[in-house]
């Protein structure tokens, strides 16, 4: 019984010292196995070997801590010139850097390789809401704003919050802070609140709502792409209700900046090569993503935008100063 | 009805796979082995294991079988100690030396595993059933709970759990109160600023509940041990043969049956648990059996109400962190989190998201209380045997998988200080009698507490009537206030039994 005892130790102890090992490329994801970056790092490295864009199968470290903060300090201060190197990224990681939330590091500290496929954002409310359209929602904020009370999965300030603010400031809202917000704990959460009636609506990731538009506890009033979503045609984007405004939950990557050009660029290729490839096709349909592919400097230009825009929003709201 | 039968084999087909059968088996008997150490209760047990399940790279249906059966063996192990040594191998399993003990020093120890192992199975199974009929039923109430609902039941879990895990609610009151303070270092949900960080980075997502759990649990048990030498740990009774005692089972029959309900119940409750499930039922069976049923001097059902209530209570304590995703106990709060790091989101449409997750565990819940039932009574001697590991092989074993198992969950030195930090006040808090539950509720539960709070006061605009604004809410309130003051003056008449000491 003593051995059995030592075997269940030693094999804890063997498995916890081969998941540190680092070789070959290696892609950070900046939280714990299971969540969006690790689902980036895992399926981009996967299909990058596998298309034969690298030579050894990418090692996967997660580096979870202060919301990506932790692998982006880590990456400025002891990796800068790793050009072996990715790290997964989305709209957090903008929004984060936005709000100065990585502890006084910028976004130009490292360098933006591209997305390739986007989480759509949704405006969604219960069943039974009088609200039948992004109009009526807008209409009854902008009349009284205290009237409508959003949920949503990410904290005040976070990318939840500051869609349907964007929303009912391209409807003519200018006093966004009197817009009632409570960040609960991920997209269900939100819903559920949301149907419950003690919030008039939800304002999520489209991946989020699937589930509960087939069981027809919810109304999507509006998805914030640029065109419908593949699969959702029914849905009708806010743009063509007459607000325009484009948000998405990216999913993309970045590298340390002192790396050379060539380098960058090859990157830029190889993560083409990915969205290119029918494997990311089956990998973005069975995830909810849309196709959403920014590769290099028309991406890099896009990131700055989303940046300086969040920014603005953010100090309007208070979060920053 | 037709659903329950076609929602059951689909959960069979999942977990009757022989990979995850295996699992099953491996959990049950390390969950045994665990549950049967003195000190290292479920809650340690599925922590130290947590680690285990990422690295193996196992899916989250195989994670929640493997993880689930550790849990049910631990309460199952948790009364071998219990009987042997006087030592509760588990907080719950606390009454069980009540009886357990005179019984075992009567000559009657095999006895006493039989019938703890039987009610142990007539509990954790009855509770299985109960799971299965109440919480699809249970999972549409999530819609009534808005943010003042959501307030109100976490101040009844911390409230309730104050009531039980304590001699003194001052202390409780204090152990929470630590918890809540640690649960508000890192950002703040509302305004995205950082909170007691100290400009650290590593504190910016607070402190991992991981390393608070190993630290207050198993560092200070070390610790513990280095004070005392290794002493205290040689089998006390001797088990002769084991025989079944059909007559004793037969008589505590519906013994078993009231406590499991009991048990179920209190399980139900959130931040209560397997504790007061155990405890709630014994105190019942003492009183339904009045001064002829001799409790206390090593009586069947003294050994057979504790067993059935708190593996009932494990079976129900389910339910709120199934539906909800609210924790009914220390070890479902372990499990939440396991849940999480596996990007299930535990609430009301767990069961129509993911009924490949729900019912696959129900199954692989029942699977595993066979399987124990089958390992406890015939193979009893085996674990009697693992025992008698030297404290001094067992307790480095154990400082080494606390140390690996944390750094993996980061790979950062900075948890691992943290962890001992956790030791330290584990161990101090011991010493001054002061509970450590509570502070691994107020780590775990503080920030949701907070935040709903919060919630209730952004959609009210500030306005504190709204706590009140429905039954649901009013009800869990006045619970909350007489579940913590109500045992202040029943503690003359129903004192947390002590162990005894002779």
């Amino acid at each position: 019984m003593k051995t059995k005892i030592f075997s269940v130790l030693s094999t804890a102890v063997v498995v916890g010292f081969a998941a540190s090992n680092a070789f070959a490329t290696e892609c950070i994801a900046p939280a714990n196995p299971g969540g969006g970056w690790d689902f980036t790092c895992r399926s981009i490295g996967k299909i990058l070997y596998d298309i034969g864009e690298v030579d050894a199968p990418v090692q996967v470290t997660n580096m979870a801590g202060a919301g990506g903060g932790l692998a982006f300090s880590t990456v400025v201060n002891k990796r800068g010139s790793d050009n072996d190197l990715i790290v997964a990224a989305s709209s957090a990681t903008t929004t984060r850097l936005a709000q100065n939330a990585y502890g006084g590091a910028t976004a130009d500290q490292v360098r933006f390789v591209g997305a390739i496929g986007a989480d759509p954002g949704v405006i969604v409310v219960a069943a039974d809401s009088p609200f039948q359209s992004l109009n009526d929602l807008v209409e009854a904020a902008v009349a009284d704003p205290n009237s409508v009370a959003f949920a949503g999965g990410s904290a005040v300030g976070g990318f939840d919050h500051l869609k349907p603010l964007q929303v009912l400031k391209a409807g003519g809202l200018d006093d966004i802070t009197k817009v009632r917000y409570i960040g609960v704990d991920g997209g269900a959460d939100a819903i559920t609140q949301t149907v419950g009636g003690f919030t008039q609506a939800m304002s999520g990731d489209m991946s989020e709502v699937v589930g509960f538009i087939k069981a027809g506890e919810v109304r999507v009033l509006a998805v914030l792409t640029e065109e419908r979503v593949p699969g959702f045609e029914d849905i009708p984007t806010a743009r063509e209700q007459g607000y325009d405004v484009v948000a998405v939950n990216w999913r993309g990557l970045y590298v340390p900046k002192d790396i050379s050009d060539a380098d960058f660029e090859a990157w830029g290729a190889r993560l083409q090569a990915v969205a290119d490839s029918d494997a990311w096709a089956e990998q973005m349909a069975a995830n909810g993503l849309a196709p959403f592919t920014k590769v290099g400097g028309d991406f890099q230009s896009w990131i700055d935008g989303v940046i300086a825009q969040t920014e603005d929003m953010s100090r309007q709201i208070g979060v920053i100063q | 009805m037709a659903d329950l039968f076609a929602n059951l084999s689909l959960g069979f087909g999942i977990a009757l796979s022989p990979f995850t059968l295996m699992l099953a088996v491996i959990g049950c008997f390390l969950g045994t082995i665990i549950g049967a150490l003195p000190g290292l209760g479920p809650s340690n047990g599925v922590a130290i294991l947590i680690p285990l399940t990422f690295t193996l790279g196992l899916d989250a249906t195989a994670a929640l079988v493997l993880m689930t059966s550790v849990y049910y063996g631990a309460m199952y192990g948790g009364r071998i100690s219990s009987i042997l040594l006087n030592i509760p191998g588990d907080e719950p399993a606390l009454m069980t030396t009540l009886d357990g003990y005179p019984m075992a020093k009567n000559g009657q120890a095999g006895d006493a595993l039989v019938i703890s192992g039987v009610a142990s199975f007539v509990g954790a199974f009855l509770a299985t059933i109960g799971l299965m009929i109440l919480a699809p039923m249970l999972s549409r109430v999530a819609y009534s709970f808005g943010p003042a609902e959501y307030f109100a039941l976490y101040l009844l879990a911390f409230s309730t759990l104050g009531g039980i895990s304590s001699n003194n609610q001052a202390k409780a009151a204090l152990a929470s109160c630590i918890g809540i303070g640690l649960a508000m270092i890192g950002l703040d949900n509302n305004s995205g600023m950082p909170r007691f960080t100290g400009g650290n980075l590593h504190l910016m997502d607070g402190i991992d509940f991981l390393v608070a759990i190993v630290g207050l649990f198993a560092i200070a048990e070390v610790f513990f041990f280095i004070e005392s030498h290794g002493k205290d740990s040689a089998l006390g009774v001797k088990l002769e043969k084991v025989t079944i005692p059909f007559r004793d089972l037969a008589n505590s029959g519906w013994c078993m049956i009231r406590a499991s309900g009991v048990g179920f119940i209190a399980g139900i409750l959130p931040g209560a648990g397997a504790s007061l499930g155990s405890f709630l039922a014994y105190m019942s069976e003492k009183a339904v059996a009045g001064k002829d049923g001799k409790f206390g001097t090593g009586v069947a059902k003294g050994v057979a109400a504790p067993e059935a209530g708190n593996n009932a209570a494990a079976g129900g304590a389910l339910i709120p962190m199934l539906t909800l995703g609210v924790p009914g106990s220390g070890t479902t709060a372990v499990l939440l989190a396991l849940l999480m790091t596996l990007n299930i989101t535990p609430g009301p449409t767990l069961f129509t998201d993911r009924p490949d997750v729900v019912w696959g565990l129900i199954a692989s819940l029942l699977i595993a209380n066979i399987v124990l039932l089958l390992m406890n009574v015939p193979m009893v001697k085996i674990f009697v045997r693992i025992l008698q590991v030297p404290p001094s092989v067992l307790i480095p074993g154990v400082t080494m998988v606390s140390f690996v198992g944390i750094y993996s969950l980061t790979g950062s030195y900075f948890d691992l200080v943290l962890m001992i930090g956790f030791g330290i006040l584990g161990y101090i808090c011991r010493k001054l009698d002061i509970p450590t539950v509570p502070i691994i509720m107020g780590i775990l539960l503080g920030n949701a507490m907070e935040n709903k709070l919060r919630d209730a006061m952004v959609l009210s605009g500030g306005d504190w009537t709204y706590l009140f604004s429905s039954a649901i809410s009013t009800g869990l309130l006045i619970a909350a206030v007489l579940g913590f003051i109500a045992p202040m003056f029943l503690r003359r008449y129903i004192t947390k039994p002590q162990r005894i000491s002779d």
